[in-house]
């Protein structure tokens, strides 16, 4: 950008600094690139450094989990080609297959009753309360905990022995429950413990999809004679349905990773084991144990593999969802395909007919113009 | 409000009354959902008060009464001081990095993403629409999944048990780009920055002195969920740090393997951890609670 030193332009007996950045040709140009190149250096630090620990350790990950690796390159066959052998490796592990079954059972444990409860909070928060934004606090609160916090508060409350779950369950007289042990249990408690803290975040964020719904509708509802049941169902769930999928999605991405809480939930030892059995043990817990536990051979190349099929399956749920939420929640009678598609129709025609009847309206306006008001109405 | 004669007229006085409640005005909702709403904040407040009893008390105590007395125990004060003075857990190492660590990625994320914020809602530029695409669509990739190639290129560069490990991967995030591109977009007017670029403003220059400014509520939101979640980050600090130079979730982990089985030390440890968030959500909660709701609509 220096190179102009020719001189030939401007004669002011001034140098090249006052020729190459400061007279007012030279000013111009610097504005010109300064307006071209301005936007593209402002997103470029997002841009390379998601290329940098983003995007390229995904796709790293991709090409360790077609190689051997370990964490120290001890091994002679470090780096050497392996194929699909670390995806059949895994798929042949009763370890994978334990991790996984504990990870959707925890998954399914903690976002299906999360949702329903933070649907029916948003419902209650929902009116017009005294001290609003005390209440909005007040669920809100457990999100600051952070989870390995809250998953040493919870491990001692649901602690088998001594515990404050059991000490209210033999209250009343039933018996306690090994809650580390029974691998379900021990996914309710942990279970319990997402919910704590992420019930409140996702009724803020339903509640704000709830306070944005048109009023008028619950009103036609009303005169339609709905009650508040009614309402709910046919008025606030429909609307409500874009966020509803916003939350699932969300969830569904952090669910399956969970890993904060189940590591912490084993007291008896460090490190993550995921219980003696591993009834606890998750996808993402495996992961690491497979990559830094130091006692697995390929430790690196089959963890990365591991990482890839979560990444697929976290896709395929994710997908899934979004289509199971499409059709859930939705108004009244169901609408076939074929309803739909003449209404659409009828849509069509009638906004066509709107744009006819608009572009007709401008015509007429402009017949009255002379030419040059005309054209300047043809560019707006 | 004039409809609502008419809707008296033509439906049921009950039917007329909840339609007035729903419109925010008139009556106010019963006792039923105060009571809803004081088991749901029970809810939330007693697990933070059980550990706090937990902690104000001692082991043979705790272990007499699995379901502590609601009144706190003598022993807070001494348990501080034993978890303070634990050589293994090294709290105030702990806390230290866990300072440097969420503030330094909240400016950094708040900085960066609101100079994309302002590219993408605010300046013309080829690819921009494709871009913010991209951007949007890397919201849904777990990047928690490529923890091995981050741990390899963290030990080339010698960076394995130092903070800056933790702290380049959370210098920028999409979802603070997403955050402020949205908002830029809508608060933001465009009359502001052609004042300030027909007034001889350089692009850098009305960025510095129009567009941050008027960024200032986001950012703030922005700030404290960037500050609360490296806070809470546990998996890629355990990783890449270890028990040598700890953050304070870190900490947790380690009360938990070396205070063994006292849990009123324990407790105290996960209390002073949780502290310094819950006096941040006293000040700022509000904040947060506006921020949830209005990142909820626009998203």
């Amino acid at each position: 950008m220096t190179t102009v030193g020719s001189g030939s332009e401007v004669s002011t007996g001034h140098g090249w600094f006052y020729r190459t950045f400061r007279s007012a040709p030279a000013r111009a140009r610097w504005g010109r690139i300064d307006v071209k190149a301005s936007p593209y250096l402002y997103v470029a630090p997002f841009f390379i450094l998601f290329a940098v620990v983003g995007l390229f350790p995904l796709l790293y990950t991709g090409y360790l989990a077609l190689h051997y690796w370990d964490i120290l390159p001890t091994s002679p066959q470090q780096g050497d080609f392996v194929g699909t052998q670390n995806f059949l490796t895994e798929l042949g592990q009763p370890k994978f297959w334990i991790a996984l079954r504990n990870t959707f059972s925890i998954f399914l444990l903690s976002s299906v009753p999360q949702i329903m409860a933070a649907t029916f909070i948003a419902a209650v928060l929902n009116a017009n309360l005294r001290a609003k934004t005390f209440w909005r606090m007040s669920v809100l609160l457990p999100y600051v905990v952070a989870p390995v916090a809250v998953s040493l508060i919870f491990g001692k409350m649901f602690a088998d022995r001594y515990g404050f779950f059991n000490a209210i369950l033999e209250g009343i007289g039933l018996s306690p429950i090994a809650w580390h042990v029974e691998p379900l249990a021990s996914h309710i408690a942990i279970a319990s413990m997402v919910n704590f803290r992420w019930t409140g975040y996702n009724t803020l964020i339903l509640l704000a999809a709830m306070q944005a719904i048109n009023k008028d509708l619950y009103e036609a509802a009303i005169i339609d004679g709905a009650g508040r049941w009614r309402q709910f169902r046919s008025v606030t769930l429909p609307m409500i349905r874009p966020t509803m999928i916003f939350v699932i999605i969300t969830s569904t991405i952090g669910g399956l990773q969970i890993f904060d809480e189940a590591v912490m939930f084993d007291s008896s030892r460090a490190g993550s084991s995921g219980g003696a059995s591993g009834q606890f043990l998750t996808m993402t817990m495996y992961l690491r144990d497979l990559g830094w536990s130091g006692s697995v051979r390929n430790g690196f190349g089959r963890a990365s593999a591991v990482a890839w099929m979560l990444f697929l399956l976290i896709l395929v749920i994710g997908a899934i969802n979004f289509l199971l939420t499409r059709t859930i929640a939705s108004a009244g009678p169901k609408i076939t395909r074929e309803q739909r598609r003449t209404s659409r129709a009828a849509a069509k025609q009638a906004k066509q007919k709107v744009l006819r009847q608009q572009q007709s309206f401008r015509r007429n306006q402009l017949k009255g113009r002379d030419k040059q008001d005309a054209s300047e109405g043809g560019q707006r | 409000m004039t409809s609502i004669p008419v809707i008296a007229q033509t439906v049921s006085n009950q039917a007329a009354r909840s339609e007035q409640r729903r419109r925010g005005s008139g009556r106010r909702p019963g006792w039923l959902t105060y009571t809803i709403l004081t088991i749901i904040l029970l809810i939330s407040i007693y697990p933070l008060y059980y550990t706090f009893l937990l902690a104000s008390s001692d082991q043979i105590t705790i272990a007499q009464n699995p379901i502590p007395s609601l009144i706190p125990g003598p022993n807070f004060t001494d348990n501080v001081g034993k978890v303070f003075s634990n050589e293994n857990v090294n709290l105030p190492l702990a806390l230290r990095n866990s300072i440097i660590i969420s503030v330094v990625t909240s400016v950094s994320v708040v900085f960066f993403a609101t100079l994309a914020g302002y590219a993408f809602s605010k300046l013309r530029f080829r690819g921009r629409r494709g871009l913010l695409i991209f951007i949007i669509a890397t919201m849904a990739v777990p990047t928690q999944l490529g923890i091995v190639p981050l741990f390899i290129i963290a030990t080339k560069f010698g960076w394995q048990g130092e903070l800056i490990a933790v702290i380049v991967p959370g210098l920028v995030t999409a979802f603070g780009v997403f955050w402020m591109t949205q908002y830029l977009d809508a608060a933001l007017p465009m009359e502001l920055i052609e004042a300030a670029r027909v007034d001889g403003c350089s692009m850098i220059r009305t960025f510095w002195a129009v567009a941050l400014p008027a960024a200032r509520p986001a950012a703030t939101m922005l700030a404290l969920f960037t500050f609360i979640g490296s806070w809470t980050n546990y998996l890629w600090p355990s990783i890449v740090l270890g028990s040598q130079n700890p953050t304070l979730p870190i900490a947790v982990q380690l009360i938990q393997t070396s205070l063994s089985k006292d849990y009123s030390l324990i407790m105290t440890g996960v209390l002073l951890t949780t502290v310094p968030l819950i006096l941040l959500f006293f000040v700022a909660g509000r904040q947060l609670v506006s921020g949830i709701m209005q990142g909820a609509v626009k998203g």
